[in-house]
């Protein structure tokens, strides 16, 4: 009985940790607060739900096309709408605040999108549900398939960052934008090269998890929530603190719907939060900033 | 000799692996103008804000008149008669010169408000020799004068213990010669003054004694003369002769 | 006082009683086009009494609104008027003191963060507690208050709103939080406890948006939690505020009144697509007007002046 939710936390919380990796490459490298960053997710749901259902276009093979072109319209979005905040903004704070509100309109215009498109009715699609025995529990092979997705781009993305040269200039972009451009890094472009990365990592997850829950137009919110608190939980541009932040929030989510409610894992998600706020806002495995 | 209004003992600050202030002990007295030096980089700003609770520390202690006030949040080391100024000139932007020394008046140990906060604003300002510009925004000041306003914002919080950060740097030699008389003045009405400072000019002429640090920890103190002279301290500052 | 204050204030005495005779002028839809134009000057301007001066942006308007309006559709029947505003009053002031206290001693960013999640958290609470203690998700509001008296109800908030927000700037709380706004270590450093500052005005502005919320309750003769937190509320403060401009206490008022009309046209014309317009019309304010309208007017009133300066 205990094993069922166990694994099922960890796919899920492998899942929030692929999708709070975009979030903190966004916020960590490009400096930008992005609320809208749940309707990207979502918008990948649909476009899978889409290939599949329109043009029997296997999820997996949906990757390759969404993948890449979520990575391009976030890069434009970053060029297009970002850039002239990033050039107005007197500091980091200023230009947290004004992301904030452009992000927030960006939110309301594809949720909007979305809705007109699909309404707001739930979705899902058939792939992959047949049960699978691990461990004496049941689990579909479509969610233990989404966990080795995730595990193997985050993979990447870790070793990407850590063992190459573009990896190390947007690691310095992190640290010390101002720092960086005097050792000729080009700060904008590759803020905006993390951006778009965020952008397919986070349309990598949405993908992943079409597969397995059901998602509607307004569920980007709930989704931004959390990649929130799991890149504050690990430590702003911590991927591997991301890594065991997601594992937390998918296990506790799991074990409060199976033991508890459904409907409170939201509350659980909360509480969470509070408590990390409270206890350590530098995040479990940040630094305290001097 | 007097108790002293403020000891320091064994204060740690560490960054990380960096220790930035390693077991510091200093002690100021009333009525004295302590001048804390070192090179760059040497843990000197690092004191005034673990002093002043920018900063919290990782060990040791800092009392004032005996009164523990390294576990404090900075507004209640401000409210038990802690003041300063920062390195980098820090005036409000959006309001006016007067109005700036008010925010120094409003909250502080004795809070003044309304028509008498506004009497003592102008008194603070012309003392700084700023009178003449209440009512300009602060965004429109000349540096010199962004930092007399803000010694006036310091000032007018009555502070027990004042601490100034290189709030002499930067000033051509008109300016600091305007400057030094204008703490010189402080003293003659007993203010009691730790600061940070590399003018050495400014040390030898203010300061009755000197502590001086290297990479976090003090390698010297007593008169600036004497300290000024340590072999140590000229080893600190301009690395071995021989190197 | 002197004469020009006393001309102020008379005529802004004038205004409040020529509004308050819309209802006897106005028909039906006039009634209900300025009861919403009077709610949303009641939120925008408790937004701004906040997010003004301090700089930190609330996402959580719809939650206590939503707030007000349940504890409305609560006790409405069981309590006499006056003891369910004043329980309104009450829950939105704890709540948000909780809120405040547990975020706003950290930087902004998870303020902001922890407000954008808010109303949805209370609506998910909400919706638990009804489907699983009441076993009803909606509930039926009968108050007897006629839409005059929400009209005139809103307008005496308003009216508050404006008194507090003025009696605060003057107070010394206002000038804690003009310093706060200009320079956080500053005020720590003049001994202006920060945290309670802002959580004090937090509280305050959060204690209008449930009244708000509650005086608005009777209009819908039916509510769910997902009318009573609907998040394109606290989007549409927001940008009303955005517009009208955030460093005055009026400001809003100037968005207030052109985005409301903007509003209901929209909603009227193209009310699938009501959100995309709406997004849009956010992000032009975001880009073309920062500083909002009444920015925009200080701003030339100063080219103006300097002009003038120069010729002389």
């Amino acid at each position: 009985m205990f094993t069922e939710p166990l694994l099922s936390g960890i796919t899920l919380g492998g899942i929030y940790a692929l999708i709070a990796m975009g979030l903190t490459l966004q916020y960590g490298v490009a400096r930008i607060m992005n609320l809208s960053y749940g309707e990207s997710l979502v918008a990948a749901s649909f476009a899978a739900l889409w290939l599949f259902t329109a043009v029997s276009v296997n999820p997996l093979v949906g990757l390759l096309i969404i993948v890449p072109l979520a990575a391009l319209i976030n890069w434009l979005i970053y060029q297009v709408l970002l850039t002239p905040l990033v050039r107005r903004a007197a500091n980091r704070d200023a230009l947290e605040v004004d992301s904030i509100l452009a992000t927030f309109g960006l939110l309301f215009v594809a949720q909007g999108i979305m809705l007109a498109i699909f309404g707001g009715n739930y979705f899902s699609y058939d792939f992959l549900s047949i049960p699978v025995k691990i461990f004496g529990a049941t689990v579909s092979a479509s969610r233990l398939l989404a966990l080795g997705f995730a595990v193997i781009i985050g993979l990447t993305l870790y070793l990407g960052l850590t063992r190459t040269r573009a990896g190390t200039a947007i690691r310095a972009v992190a640290v010390d934008p101002v720092s960086a451009l005097l050792v000729a890094i080009d700060v904008r472009a590759t803020a905006a090269f993390a951006y778009a990365l965020g952008g397919a990592l986070v349309a990598a997850g949405g993908v992943l998890v079409s597969m397995f829950l059901t998602f509607n137009a307004s569920l980007g919110v709930v989704f931004t929530m959390k990649a929130l608190i799991v890149v504050i939980m690990g430590g702003v541009g911590n991927l591997l603190g991301c890594l065991i932040a997601g594992m937390i929030l998918g296990l506790t989510e799991t074990f409060v719907a199976t033991y508890i409610d459904p409907g409170l894992t939201l509350a659980a998600t909360y509480i969470i939060f509070i408590l990390v706020l409270l206890l350590r806002p530098q995040g479990l495995f940040g630094v305290k900033r001097s | 000799m007097s108790a002293p209004l403020l000891s320091i003992s064994g204060l740690t600050r560490r960054f990380g692996g960096l220790v930035a202030v390693d077991g510091v002990a200093l002690e100021v007295r009333p009525g004295e103008i302590v001048g804390l030096l070192g090179p760059n980089g040497s843990g000197k700003t690092t004191v005034l804000n673990l002093i002043s609770g920018a900063l919290k520390s990782d060990g040791g202690s800092i009392q004032l008149r005996g009164r523990a006030l390294e576990k404090l949040p900075a507004y209640r080391i401000a409210r038990e008669g802690v003041a300063r100024t920062f390195q980098l000139v820090r005036v409000l932007g959006s309001m006016t010169c007067k109005e700036n020394v008010i925010a120094g008046l409003a909250f502080g140990p004795k809070s003044r408000w309304g028509e008498e906060a506004s009497l003592a604003a102008h008194q603070l300002l012309v003392r700084v020799g700023l009178a003449s510009r209440a009512n300009v925004m602060t965004s429109e000041l000349t540096y010199i004068d962004q930092k007399r306003l803000e010694l006036a914002r310091a000032l007018a919080m009555q502070p027990e213990l004042l601490l100034l950060d290189e709030w002499l740097a930067g000033l051509n030699p008109t300016e600091l010669r305007d400057g030094i008389e204008l703490i010189r003045s402080l003293r003659a009405e007993g203010r009691t003054i730790l600061m940070v400072e590399h003018v050495m000019d400014a040390i030898r002429s203010l300061c009755d004694r000197c502590y001086v640090m290297n990479a976090g920890r003090k390698i010297a103190e007593g008169t600036p003369k004497d300290v000024l002279a340590d072999p140590e301290v000229i080893r600190a500052y301009l690395g071995d002769a021989d190197a | 006082m002197s004469a020009r204050n006393l001309v102020i204030v008379l005529a802004l005495a004038g205004l409040v009683a020529l509004l308050a005779l819309v209802p006897s002028v106005a028909n039906g839809y006039q009634l209900s086009l300025a009861i919403n134009i009077m709610n949303y000057t009641v939120l925008a301007t408790a937004w701004t009494l906040f997010s003004g001066p301090t700089r930190y942006v609330s996402l959580a308007t719809v939650a206590f609104f939503g707030i007000g309006a349940y504890t409305v559709a609560v006790l409405g029947e069981v309590l006499a008027w006056p003891l369910v505003l004043l329980i309104a009053f009450v829950i939105g002031f704890m709540l948000s003191l909780l809120v405040g206290l547990s975020t706003l001693r950290l930087s902004g960013v998870y303020f902001v963060i922890f407000t954008f999640g808010l109303a949805e958290l209370v609506r998910q609470l909400v919706t638990w507690y009804e489907v699983n203690v009441t076993r009803t998700l909606g509930r039926y509001v009968f108050v007897d208050i006629t839409t005059e008296q929400i009209y005139w109800q809103l307008l005496a908030l308003a009216v508050a709103v404006f008194i507090s927000g003025w009696l605060i700037q003057r107070s010394k709380l206002g000038l804690a939080l003009r310093v706060i706004g200009d320079d956080e270590a500053v005020a720590r450093h003049v001994g202006i406890n920060t945290t309670m500052a802002k959580v004090v005005l937090f509280a305050f502005s959060a204690s209008f948006m449930t009244l708000a919320g509650a005086v608005m309750a009777p209009r819908w003769t039916y509510i769910d939690p997902a009318i009573a937190f609907n998040p394109v509320v606290s989007f549409q403060v927001l940008i009303m505020a955005l517009l009208g401009g955030v460093h005055r206490l009026y400001g809003p008022v100037f968005g207030v009144i052109p985005l409301a009309l903007l509003f209901e046209f929209l909603l009227a014309k193209f009310p699938n697509h009501f959100s995309i317009m709406v997004g849009i019309a956010f992000l032009l304010i975001v880009y073309a007007i920062p500083r909002g309208i009444v920015g925009l007017i200080e701003g030339a009133q100063l080219s103006l002046h300097r002009l003038k300066g120069a010729k002389a």
